[in-house]
């Protein structure tokens, strides 16, 4: 995947003898124009997550954050034997809460990133072929994008009103359903709004992608089909899916590491509810809302562990894939 | 046949179309209704009623609101433009030991879980003095524009030609001329496109203006719109919410259609090239 391959032509200096004197200064000035974003990462990523790794790792609390002391793995893990025998075990690792939430992110980053797969293709598909108004279409699939996410998590809240809302109407109307449905407060239906909601949001990202991917494919290999009388279904997956295959894989990964750490869609559209509370949204809630701050702290450390996971399969994988793909 | 298939295929374009549009527009149309019409479905606009946009930008403090949110994200892009700029150069021309591995770790930051240095970033924005200010936010929305605007800018810079570059050596250009002077001129097109996601990103961002404000009067656009209470602790001011999700969204989705082009450039060098 070309993601590995930023930075490969050099830029080499035209005469040899001064050449290395040239290098020398060059990298001395790129040293120096790296530092302000070495020393800006450092400030707001390395040492924000160091202190987050410490904290899941301390009793500290909200409103003293100094003052915590050092409890080994007790926010993960402890296991207290009492006196009568009978053994007591606290800590995320065998909170049913947290086990909860683990399940939710999963289901919803798997679900809503195959949907928006499929379904961006398929948009893509359609925005790849020539017709009037094409341009018209390709500027009305980017207004979801568009709108942030808290506003469109307030438009959905409204149109899933279980009162008022447009949705139930509709469906009401329709002879589909005989009854209003609270989409965003029943734990049958709350996780299928949010899916909804981050659906329509964001297939139009994964459209365009997809159809960055497809336009790089060129027009006479279809024609070569056409001429050879392939059925057009057959050309989709012999001809244009393993060549859109690439793109779309990375999108695929980029959306579902975007899924994984869901928190602003789900904390506005169903608040407070066990049906949808992701691994974001519970330890936000435990950092500031319930004031257990390293409670809070090691489920967000466990986040992103599982999250560096995957990243690191990702870029592992994408070395393994741009050997062969350089034969 | 092929008409059917005609039909069929301008049918999948209306539908795309429809549900892409239609949510936007029905909030248009609620904002316009007051009162009990609120309560009435309706699929085209029957009154416009302004009352609702009067109400919103002169209770509270929404002008206030939308004020932070333009001053953090034009400081957000403003910031993370220089650091970027100069950042893509050292990474896109010059060629260092531990070039990829830095590469591979700006890439990694942009995939970061934002709640996993929520803690520490909380911790260091009271000790920095900035918890509840606008410097607050620009600093943490730097963890998510950096690396893309790096990222991005590192791409656009490593395509353009060498010789101009040598060009400028020879002629005795320090680095930093090379930048300001030959680069930057012919980085426009990328610098918009950059800061456009980057001034996107940090106008919409919810965790953080959440967690590090604590006033009405400090907060940006969407705190304050997912805050947004009506009279009483049971009522949802519909009406209103959609009025001032209007005022936010159309200037985005202006702008967004003005730059169109770029910004698909924009998306697809961070997406599928990097």
């Amino acid at each position: 995947m070309a993601s590995i391959t930023a930075g490969q032509p050099e830029p080499q200096a035209t005469r040899p003898a001064r050449r290395s004197e040239l290098q020398a200064e060059r990298v001395r000035a790129a040293r120096l124009f790296l530092l302000p974003m070495l020393v800006a990462l450092t400030l707001v990523a390395a040492w924000p997550l160091f202190r987050t790794i410490y904290f899941s790792f301390t009793d500290t609390s909200l409103s003293n954050i100094g003052a915590g002391k050092w409890v080994g793995f007790d926010n993960y893990l402890s296991v207290r034997t009492l006196s009568s025998g009978k053994v007591i075990t606290r800590g995320v690792l065998v909170d049913p809460a947290w086990w909860n939430a683990v399940w939710n992110t999963f289901r919803f980053a798997i679900i809503s990133v195959s949907i928006e797969t499929v379904l961006g293709l398929l948009v893509a598909l359609v925005l790849n072929a020539e017709f009037k108004g094409r341009g018209l279409v390709r500027a009305a699939i980017l207004i979801p994008w568009a709108i942030p996410t808290i506003v469109s998590a307030k438009l959905w809240a409204w149109l899933f009103n279980d009162q008022f809302g447009m949705v139930n109407d509709m469906l009401m109307s329709l002879g589909l359903i005989d009854h209003k449905i609270a989409w965003t407060a029943d734990v049958s239906t709350a996780m299928y709004a949010v899916l909804i909601v981050d659906i329509w949001k964001t297939t139009p990202f994964m459209a365009l992608l997809c159809l960055a991917g497809l336009q790089m494919i060129p027009r006479d290999m279809y024609e070569a089909a056409k001429i050879d009388g392939v059925h057009p279904i057959k050309v989709f997956f012999r001809v244009t899916l393993p060549l859109v295959k690439p793109a779309l894989m990375v999108a695929v990964i980029f959306r579902l590491l975007d899924a994984l750490r869901i928190f602003d869609l789900i904390y506005v559209l169903t608040p407070n509810s066990s049906a949808t509370k992701t691994m974001s949204v519970i330890s936000r809630e435990n950092l500031i809302d319930f004031d257990k701050f390293a409670y809070g702290s090691a489920q967000s450390t466990l986040l992103f562990l599982i999250i560096a996971l995957a990243v690191i399969l990702y870029i592992w994988l994408g070395r393994v894939d741009l050997g062969g793909q350089k034969q | 046949m092929n008409v059917l298939k005609t039909i069929l295929f301008y049918l999948a374009v209306v539908l795309i179309v429809v549900v892409a549009v239609f949510p936007f527009y029905y909030a248009i149309v609620t904002s316009f209704k007051t009162g009990t019409a609120l309560f009435e479905v309706d699929y085209w606009p029957r009154e416009f009623n302004f009352q609702n946009y009067i109400s919103v930008m002169q209770q509270g403090e929404f002008p206030r609101n939308i004020l932070n949110s333009i001053v953090v994200a034009t400081l957000t892009v403003g910031f993370a433009l220089f650091l970027g700029v100069t950042a893509s150069y050292a990474l896109a021309r010059v060629r260092f030991r531990g070039r990829t591995l830095l590469l591979l770790t700006i890439l990694g930051v942009s995939m970061f879980p934002q709640i996993a240095v929520l803690a520490g970033l909380f911790e260091l924005i009271r000790f920095l003095g900035l918890f509840n200010t606008p410097w607050g936010l620009v600093l943490s929305y730097t963890i998510f524009t950096l690396p893309f605007t790096v990222w991005v800018l590192t791409t656009f810079m490593r395509d353009l030609p060498v010789e101009i570059e040598e060009a400028a050596i020879v002629d005795g250009a320090t680095p930093w001329q090379i930048i300001t002077k030959v680069f930057l001129p012919l980085m426009w097109p990328a610098l918009v496109t950059t800061g456009l996601l980057a001034f996107i990103g940090a106008w919409n961002e919810f965790l953080f203006a959440l967690t590090f404000t604590s006033s009405n009067s400090t907060r940006t656009v969407p705190v304050a719109i997912a805050l947004l209470s009506g009279a009483s602790q049971f009522e949802t001011p519909w009406g209103l919410i959609m009025a001032a999700s209007v005022i936010v969204t159309v200037p985005l989705i202006i702008l967004v259609l003005i730059f169109q082009r770029k910004i698909v450039a924009g998306l697809t060098a961070g997406g599928v090239k990097g």
